[in-house]
């Protein structure tokens, strides 16, 4: 770290993470991204006037499974507030948020050091919120436009406790909620598209202060490399004041990622006095503890839980686990292949070396990969049953990457088939025998090591298709007999 | 004639619904000019409803309502027909969506001649505040017939519909209904939908029907009553036979008379008109029983915190963008919110949503807004006190008779309170209506109010039938 190592940073983030709802939060509008502008919106949501909102209840179950994920304290009751601003994307001239009585509270959730160690991040509160649409000001001079479909898409707003001390820490926390996110398939996380976003609140104080500094709120962080960087650079921006004799100004400042550094938004651009009171045209949101017993009954397991399974039951490392589970996909890749017979510390072996370096190679992710998780089961079950080597594997495997086909089908095609048939490989090793009396003399004078020199032979006359253990037994049979 | 003679005669075929349609659209073609109480008069469309009115008539799907002329405030978004809201902002708005309503009313069967007259915005006492002219009062055209929903209540009184429907926020049906002499209901907040009912105040705005008789009341408003998915606050509750509830006497029923709706300075004719309807309520069985409803004086000051603050933001959408009235030649952004607000807004609007603005900002908020919220559960437990002695509770609907036009347009506290005796009700969310009981000196009308404690129509309408059915006022008409 480059920072004053005299200073220490405190840190909290404020995730807003779009549900991946099939409508809009309190209307029927499509949620889908990449449609032409303004053609998913109706009067509710272009804020029309006499309609109304009606909230939509899967937003309440993804938020509910979200709060348990991360053991939040689900309110058995909270409430909708007006958030009152004029823009032109937000077309009600409100935003409806939680403010008072967010439905989640008090959660947390664990994240991983660089040194290994582990540490508890709390979440202040999650709440439910509408996003705001688009203003567009590319195009004809000196106008803008307004694409509404946005606008109603469901976010959570998930609030950490200032408990992050480092960049490094921030970007575990970020990871470790995006996993969490994906996991519960309520948010596709994507921070480039925007489905994912995040503002940090930094400060620095004197290690072994208790009293907080002055914070700024950094915006504009479209990934969690930025997140990190401009937390840096920030952090280093504060102390650099502080040491010369400054004064922190609490403020509002925007992450350039081109030039690697802040700037202050300009105060029209907040300054806002937003009048939050209870929207009336919502009732509380009253959730019963049947409700939510019931969404626990249906949560997945969950990116802690699956990896401390995956040491435990299935003996991984501790480091194979955490490459297994860091995404769901990936962790699903791995028990479909498993379930395939293979054995899961041979399975983790080959898609942690070959076939994640493989996608790394090709910049792909795991979702794309050609070979199947079923396929790569499947090929590891043929190295188990000794159909074929672990080497001839490989060959079959770079097929499988390319084409994705099927194991069996290539090993058939390309006559990979291991020979364990004793008759052909005593045949075969007499030959190798007879073509080198040396090195069986040699052997037979107690120069063991010779040995490896014949089994490399039989197996270049069988093309590697031999099964070694069958080869090594006979030759040793031959040899002593 | 009352809409339910009307219905009685068009069920037997004696008149057909095109031929009555046909009779109110001349009668309003004549007499709307001078009291313009619609701002817009839907011939066409009236005709066309009366058409398949006629054919349902014939065909034995009809219900009580089929071929019924009304009239529809001018804040129930109706497809395709103007919806103005008594504004410029939305003179040439015309909604793509049916309020749930006009809906159930079109669904009905009923013939909606066109859209009343209404203070802007619903904000007034006495329909002055309207884009579109000051609505006279048909017993007296020089003085106001009360509001928001004064094009409602004289489209009524000067017969130019069978029923009407409005709505009311801090007292806008029953305060015209008596300043009318006409019959109106405010049911419980949540009995009606407000989907398509262009807001004013949401946590207190409800519709309701405005007819010549409890009886009439009770047909609109089994028609519009009912739980609606579009309006998440409408109550899920069954909707009663209002018609087979009403009853003719009133044994039994114990009537609470709150001494703080009593000041010594009420108008003397008011008073005596009371203390008349309480003896025929004791005729017709009921007794008195006097209560008290101690935090009835600070229901004008916390209603004007929190129907301004919830109507500043609800206002906050008439931004000239999307719809509405915009601006010539706007600068920039800010400069088209300006005058386009500046300009589409009337007075009184602005007024309320700068009063809405300053309660909700950061620093007041706690002083105003939240205090008034306290205040207003004191206010609905006052009630909810006073309903474990008495049924029903009687007081005027009204401070004064219909006053001049122009006597209070420039005194808003004088305007605000000629609401004095019905907006704690709205704070309470209690259904209540306004009924003739008196005339004054001058032979204009005077109205009683009823309360009731939550979702007791059926025991307010059959009261009130009860009154009606012993008194002649509701029978009264101003001269043509
Ligand atoms: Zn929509």
């Amino acid at each position: 770290m480059s920072h004053d190592p005299l200073y220490e940073m405190v840190i909290g983030l404020e995730v807003h993470a779009q549900m991946r709802t099939r409508s809009k939060i309190f209307c029927g509008c499509s949620t889908t991204f990449g449609a032409e502008a303004n053609t998913q919106i109706c009067p509710v949501c272009a804020a029309f006037p006499g309609v109304l909102p009606v909230l939509n209840t899967e937003l309440v179950q993804m938020a509910i499974k979200t709060g348990l994920a991360v053991h939040g304290k689900i309110r058995e009751k909270s409430e909708f507030s007006r958030k009152n601003y004029f823009y032109p994307d937000l077309p009600a001239g409100y935003q409806i948020s939680q403010f008072e009585l967010p439905i989640i509270e008090q959660g947390e959730l664990t994240i991983e050091r660089d040194d290994g160690s582990h540490k508890r991040i709390g979440i202040t509160r999650i709440h439910m919120e509408v996003d705001a649409g688009k203003s567009l000001h590319e195009g004809i001079q000196g106008a803008s436009w307004i694409d509404l479909n946005r606008t109603g898409t469901p976010l959570l707003e998930i609030v950490s406790e200032p408990d992050l001390s480092t960049p490094q820490e921030a970007g575990a926390y970020l990871k470790k909620l995006r996993a969490i996110l994906r996991y519960l398939q309520v948010c596709d996380g994507n921070m480039e598209e925007g489905s994912l976003r995040c503002d940090a609140n930094v400060s620095v104080r004197r290690h072994g202060h208790t009293k907080l500094g002055t914070r700024t709120e950094l915006k504009n962080l479209n990934s969690i490399r930025n997140v990190m960087r401009a937390i840096e650079y920030e952090a280093n921006r504060q102390i650099d004041i502080l040491e010369s004799g400054g004064s922190i100004v609490q403020e509002t400042r925007l992450w350039d990622a081109n030039i690697n550094a802040s700037r202050p938004m300009r105060n029209k651009e907040e300054a806002h006095d937003y009048r939050y009171f209870p929207e009336p045209d919502l009732p509380p949101l009253v959730i019963t503890q049947q409700r939510i017993d019931a969404v626990a009954q249906h949560l997945p397991e969950l990116p802690d839980a699956k990896r401390q399974r995956f040491v435990r039951d299935l003996g991984l490392s501790e480091y194979d686990a955490g490459v297994l589970t860091a995404t769901r996909e990936m962790a699903m890749f791995f028990e479909e292949s498993v379930q395939q017979g293979a054995h899961p510390k041979t399975a983790a072996n080959w898609i942690s070396v070959e076939l994640l370096g493989r996608l790394n190679r090709e910049n792909l992710e795991i979702e794309q990969s050609k070979v199947s998780p079923n396929h790569l089961g499947r090929l590891i079950t043929l190295i188990q049953n000794n159909e074929i080597s672990g080497k001839i594997a490989k060959q079959v495997f770079d097929i499988m990457f390319e084409t994705g086909a099927n194991p069996e089908t290539i090993v058939q095609e390309h006559g990979l088939k291991q020979v364990s048939d004793t008759g052909a490989i005593e045949s075969i090793i007499a030959q190798v025998l007879a073509d080198n009396p040396q090195q069986v003399q040699q052997y037979r004078e107690g120069k063991t090591k010779v040995m490896g020199f014949l089994v490399g032979q039989v197996m270049k006359a069988t093309q590697g298709k031999a099964n070694p253990t069958a080869v090594n037994a006979i030759l040793q049979d031959k040899l002593t007999g | 004639m009352t809409l339910v003679q009307a219905a009685s005669l068009l069920r037997t075929r004696q008149i057909s619904a095109q031929e009555l349609t046909t009779a109110f659209l001349e009668r309003i073609q004549r007499l709307n000019p001078i009291i313009n109480a619609f701002i817009t008069v839907d011939h066409e469309g009236a005709m066309q409803a009366a058409k398949q009115a006629d054919a349902r008539l014939n065909n034995g799907t009809a219900t009580p309502m089929t071929g019924i002329p009304i009239g529809v405030k001018d804040l129930f978004c109706t497809e395709n027909l103007t919806t103005t809201c008594g504004s410029k902002m939305l003179a040439q708005f015309r909604p793509p969506y049916e309020s749930t309503v006009t809906r159930k009313l079109k669904e009905a069967g009923a013939v909606i001649l066109g859209k009343t007259n209404m203070d802007e915005f619903a904000m007034g006492s006495s329909n002055e505040t309207s884009f579109f002219g000051p609505v006279k009062n048909p017993w007296d055209i020089s003085r106001i017939p009360g509001g928001s929903s004064g094009g409602s209540a004289a489209a009524l009184a000067a017969q130019l519909a069978l029923a009407t429907i409005g709505s009311d926020t801090g007292g806008s049906i029953r305060q015209p209904a008596a300043l009318t002499g006409i019959t109106g209901l405010k049911p419980t907040y949540g009995r009606v939908s407000r989907s398509g009912m262009i807001a004013f105040a949401s946590s207190l705005d409800q519709a309701g029907p405005m007819a010549w008789s409890a009886a009439d009341a009770a047909m609109v408003l089994h028609t519009i009553a009912g739980y609606d998915p579009l309006d998440s606050t409408s109550i899920q509750a069954d909707v009663p036979d209002y018609v087979n509830a009403l009853a003719t006497r009133m044994d039994g029923i114990r009537i609470g008379i709150p001494t703080e709706y009593r000041p010594d300075n009420l108008n003397a004719e008011i008073q005596k008109a009371l203390t008349e309807a309480e003896q025929t309520f004791r005729d017709l069985g009921a007794s008195l029983v006097p209560i008290s409803l101690p935090h009835t004086r600070y229901a004008i000051p916390t209603y004007y915190i929190i129907a301004p603050a919830e109507a500043s933001s609800n206002l906050a959408r008439y931004d000239g963008i999307r719809f509405g009235y915009r601006c010539d030649d706007p600068k920039d952004l800010k400069d088209m919110y300006t005058r386009s607000r500046n300009e589409g807004f009337g007075a009184e609007v602005k007024r309320r949503i700068m009063l809405g603005t300053y309660v909700l900002s950061s620093g007041y908020y706690d002083a105003y807004y939240r205090k008034a919220q306290k205040v207003r559960r004191l206010i609905a437990d006052d009630f909810h006190q006073a309903f474990q002695h008495v049924d029903l509770i009687l007081t005027p609907t009204t401070p004064t008779t219909a006053f001049p036009l122009g006597d209070k347009i420039d005194d808003p506290i004088a305007m605000y309170l000629s609401d004095l005796f019905t907006i704690s009700v709205n704070l309470a969310g209690l259904p209540a209506m306004s009924i003739p009981c008196g005339a004054d000196q001058l032979g204009l009308p005077i109205g009683m109010q009823m309360i009731a404690p939550i979702l007791k129509e059926d025991k307010l309408l059959s009261a009130a039938h009860a009154f009606q059915t012993a008194t002649p006022w509701h029978q009264r008409k101003p001269e043509p």
